[in-house]
């Protein structure tokens, strides 16, 4: 085995850890709402901020602004709350849930691509 | 329920007036519209608001200046929410967007492969030869190949970049990452081949790959966008179906308005081939209906006086006049909407695995390619990086995370929008699935396998009393026509059908569980029981045979005596419906088995299940109790469906596996189940779960496919079979079968659309 094989390892195997912690190592962003207090959803490139944590038994407005182009984001699906959405880009899109039940409910995109979740506590 | 105009701010001309017609959320009362016509009527440039607290709507005839923004301020400002053209106008909105993006993908499609092809012929191995010299240049190739990438492919560049900010990667971003490392290598071999050259390897660029990969890519996006709007075809379809005008008559005079200026209590007029615009009940009239776009009943149905109809279907033949129940999102045509789009938000539990394989995928794709590079640069043989790279893009480009994505909601969509088309509406993903495991079907009797109104069955004289038929059916109506008992009522209306003239009774008097007695002139006549019978000393034994057979066929029956002298029986009992029978034994043809449950005696319940062909009964079942037997069968270890009017039965359809409730035209107890069959066709249960079985092979089959697929094809393009066969994966044909796999998926769904239920 020469050197360059043994660099080309070494870098393959600097990569896959690079990989590894880029997308699956990393810390999703958060927001909290209060009783009646609405929260903005990026959607680009994914949801920002991803995690949002609601009261229970309260109305929450969650309002998705779709900035990006990309038509895997064009749906936004709650399914635990039964709703699928379509995002005009660049429109504000608000859904309001009303969660019964307390405990993480993850919502997607309409390709269950993209993540995000919904704490309800 | 109020009306109320705000009037004119002034009597000048409005120049470019518009009228907005919008839903407004969170009002209550009277003072609600107007404060909301007050708060609207300031808004510089609206001349008129009119608030309707009927329909929850605002009309405002407004200038040109005057936007939606600026009215749902307006509105938002006194506390309240406006859907400023929320439906329609996101419809549209959609439609125009997605008509835009088809359109555009159409465009780049045909450029980048039009674009493709020089570039394949001055390049593949075979057709170099018959190509002419300056396509073979790499230069020329470079240049046909830029816009491809950069123009063509933005769209994977533009989803990669946020995404790569946000630490999130998707299909887009392994097109990009694939195509961009053939592009750049190509570009480097095409400025500086001298650089891959001193590396040993033979400088050629790969332009037809990155060409043929974008151009097939979004090929296959185009026919996936045509497909995929297929699947909610549906909805769009139950939407369309809303009425756009209604011809109310108001202060006498007929006119035609707006639908969502419809109140309830408008008198409205339907004209032979028109539309119903709102759910009512005639008031005038008769007529034809047809249903079917609905219910899914494909026979039109006579409707007079006091019958309901529903909003959104065709008048056939007469012209009259109803009025107005429900209006807005009220209506039957309304909730069933709701519904089935509730239903396509939900998520079926099949699903959870391609979810969280989904959320590692695309990461662990992209180490598996960097895997591969580094396997085939350190153990290939010759051309080692050529190899490692190209069998390092074609994992990239195979990879197919939309196809898993894909695999289960399409079909739930098209599922349950085919089911809404029946009559069948389905209120999540979750209830279509575990409907595909039923083996056990638990009818209600009273109102879900019979009618729930008992009519008169026989008259039969006594062959001593010498009397007629209609003779007994005049003496037993007119002493009926003052009971308000159910048995009465069927006697009574028989007695109207056949249009006997009715006696004057004197003395009436009904004795609780035995029958009703009175005086006809001179006559002491007794109708009633064998209690009765017994208590008043009349001998029943001329009739004991008939009595007898009419009540071990279930049916209820009630002995006239005149002056102590039996004179004959009245049967009456409850009809099965028609449709019973086959739909039962639809159900048994699928080895699903059937249970009827009932309060009735074990007597009328068997002649009942025997009409319809079912044997196990549960008879002598308190309401309360219903609830129990349903556990009781799930204890056997089956998966028990409940089939119920939804009323009375709700805690048994609860407590079933799958609920499923009968609605009746508009008052469907959308709320009680898991499925509503808003036809009343008794032959809907075996359809939905039918409807359940094939979304659930469908769905099956598109993960079956979704994963085979990147279980298998990623490692060919890996490149494991290579030792073994020399087999391996050209990146132009991955990129050809990424794009089939998704539209396969997208395909096979939409097979659903055309099933046989």
């Amino acid at each position: 085995m020469e050197l360059k094989d043994l660099l080309v390892i070494g870098l393959g195997f600097v990569g896959i850890i690079f990989t590894y912690w880029f997308f699956l190592g990393k810390k999703p962003s958060f927001a909290e709402a209060t009783g009646g207090q609405g929260i903005d959803v990026v959607v680009e490139g994914g949801y920002s901020p991803e995690v949002i944590s609601i009261p229970r038994g309260k109305t929450t407005k969650i309002n998705f602004i779709r900035k990006d182009s990309n038509s895997c984001l064009e749906e936004v699906v709650l399914p635990d709350f039964k709703i699928k959405k379509y995002l005009p880009l660049n429109q504000k899109v608000t859904i309001e849930i009303t969660p019964q039940k307390s405990g993480e409910f993850g919502y997607s995109c309409g390709m269950n691509m993209y993540h995000g979740k919904i704490i309800v506590r | 329920m109020r009306y109320e105009h705000v009037p004119w701010k002034n009597n000048r001309e409005v120049n470019m007036a518009q009228t907005k017609t919008f839903s407004i959320q969170g009002m209550h009362c009277a003072s609600c519209v107007r404060i909301l016509e007050k708060s609207l009527g300031k808004v510089p440039g609206v001349e008129r608001a009119s608030v309707n607290l009927a329909t929850g709507k605002a009309t405002v005839v407004c200038g040109g200046q005057v936007t939606d923004e600026k009215l749902a301020s307006a509105v938002a400002n006194v506390g309240y929410k406006a859907m400023v053209g929320h439906q329609e106008q996101t419809l549209d909105e959609e439609k125009e967007q997605k008509t835009r993006e088809l359109k555009d993908l159409r465009t780049k499609v045909l450029v980048s492969l039009g674009l493709a092809a020089p570039i394949v012929w001055g390049s593949f191995p075979g057709l170099i030869q018959t190509s002419p010299s300056f396509l073979q240049d790499f230069i020329v190739q470079f240049l046909l190949a830029l816009p491809v990438q950069f123009w063509a492919g933005l769209t994977f560049y533009r989803a990669t970049i946020p995404a790569l900010r946000h630490r999130t990667a998707n299909m887009d971003t392994l097109v990009a990452l694939g195509t961009s490392v053939a592009f750049i290598y190509s570009t480097v071999v095409t400025f500086f081949p001298q650089m891959v050259s001193q590396a040993g390897i033979e400088p050629m660029p790969y332009f037809d790959v990155t060409a043929v990969i974008i151009g097939l890519i979004l090929l296959g996006r185009y026919f996936e966008a045509k497909a995929k709007a297929g699947t909610s075809e549906a909805i769009k379809k139950l939407i369309g179906l809303q009425a756009k005008t209604a011809r109310v008559v108001r202060a006498g005079k007929e006119i035609d308005i707006s639908i969502d200026q419809v109140q309830i209590g408008d008198i409205i007029r339907v004209r032979p081939g028109e539309k119903i615009p709102v759910d009512g009940v005639i008031t005038e009239g008769e007529s034809s209906i047809d249903e079917s776009m609905v219910t899914g009943e494909s026979i039109p149905v006579d409707k007079t006086r006091g019958d309901k109809v529903i909003g959104a279907t065709m008048n056939k033949s007469g012209s009259f006049l109803y009025k107005a129940e429900k209006v807005g999102q009220e209506t039957l045509l309304a909730q069933i909407i709701k519904l089935v789009e509730e239903a396509q938000g939900s998520k079926a539990p099949i699903q959870r695995l391609a979810d969280l394989i989904s959320s590692y995928f695309v990461p662990v794709v992209i180490m598996l390619a960097i895997a591969t590079f580094v396997s085939w640069y350190v153990f290939g043989q010759q051309s080692a990086f050529l190899f490692a790279m190209l069998n390092s893009i074609a994992v990239l480009i195979i990879a197919c995370p939309c196809a898993m994505g894909l695999a289960t909601p399409t079909a739930i969509m098209v599922g349950t929008g085919r089911g809404a088309e029946h009559g069948i509406l389905i209120k999540d993903a979750e209830s279509l699935e575990i409907a595909n495991k039923i083996n056990v079907v638990i009818f209600d009797k009273t109102g879900t396998l019979t009618n729930g109104k008992p009519i008169v069955t026989d008259i039969v004289t006594s062959d001593k009393a010498k009397v007629t038929k209609e003779k007994l059916l005049q003496l037993a109506a007119s002493l009926e026509k003052g009971s308000e008992h159910s048995l009465a009522e069927a006697i009574v209306k028989k007695a109207d059908e056949q249009g006997v003239a009715l006696y004057k009774v004197t003395g009436f008097k009904a004795i609780p569980g035995h029958g009703v007695e009175g005086m006809v002139g001179k006559q002491k006549v007794f109708l009633g029981n064998r209690k009765m019978m017994e208590k008043e000393k009349i001998d029943i034994e001329p009739t004991r045979s008939h009595l007898v057979g009419l009540e071990s066929a279930g049916k209820t029956v009630m002995m006239l005596a005149v002056d102590g002298k039996l004179i004959g029986l009245v049967a009456v009992a409850d009809t099965v419906k028609d449709t019973a029978k086959d739909g039962v034994l639809a159900l048994q043809k699928m080895g699903i088995e059937t249970v009827m449950i009932t309060g009735d005696n074990a007597r009328t319940a068997k002649a009942i299940a025997g009409q319809v062909g079912i044997k196990r009964v549960l008879a002598e079942v308190l309401p309360q109790d219903k609830e129990a037997e349903v556990r009781k069968i799930q204890a056997e270890g089956k998966k028990v469906a409940m089939v119920g009017d939804g009323i009375n039965d709700a805690p048994a359809l609860a407590a079933s596996d799958v609920g499923i409730a009968m609605g009746s035209g508009t008052d469907v107890a959308i709320e009680a189940g898991n499925i509503t069959l808003i036809n009343r066709d008794l032959r809907s249960v075996a359809r939905a779960v039918d409807l359940s079985k094939k979304t659930m092979g469908i769905i099956r089959q598109n993960l079956f496919w979704a994963f085979g697929y990147n279980i298998i094809l990623i490692p060919v393009a890996m490149g494991v079979l290579y030792p073994l066969t020399g087999w391996l994966l050209s990146p132009a044909l991955a990129s050809f079968a990424m794009a089939a796999s998704s539209i396969s998926v997208v395909a096979n769904s939409l097979r659903l659309k055309n099933a046989r239920l």
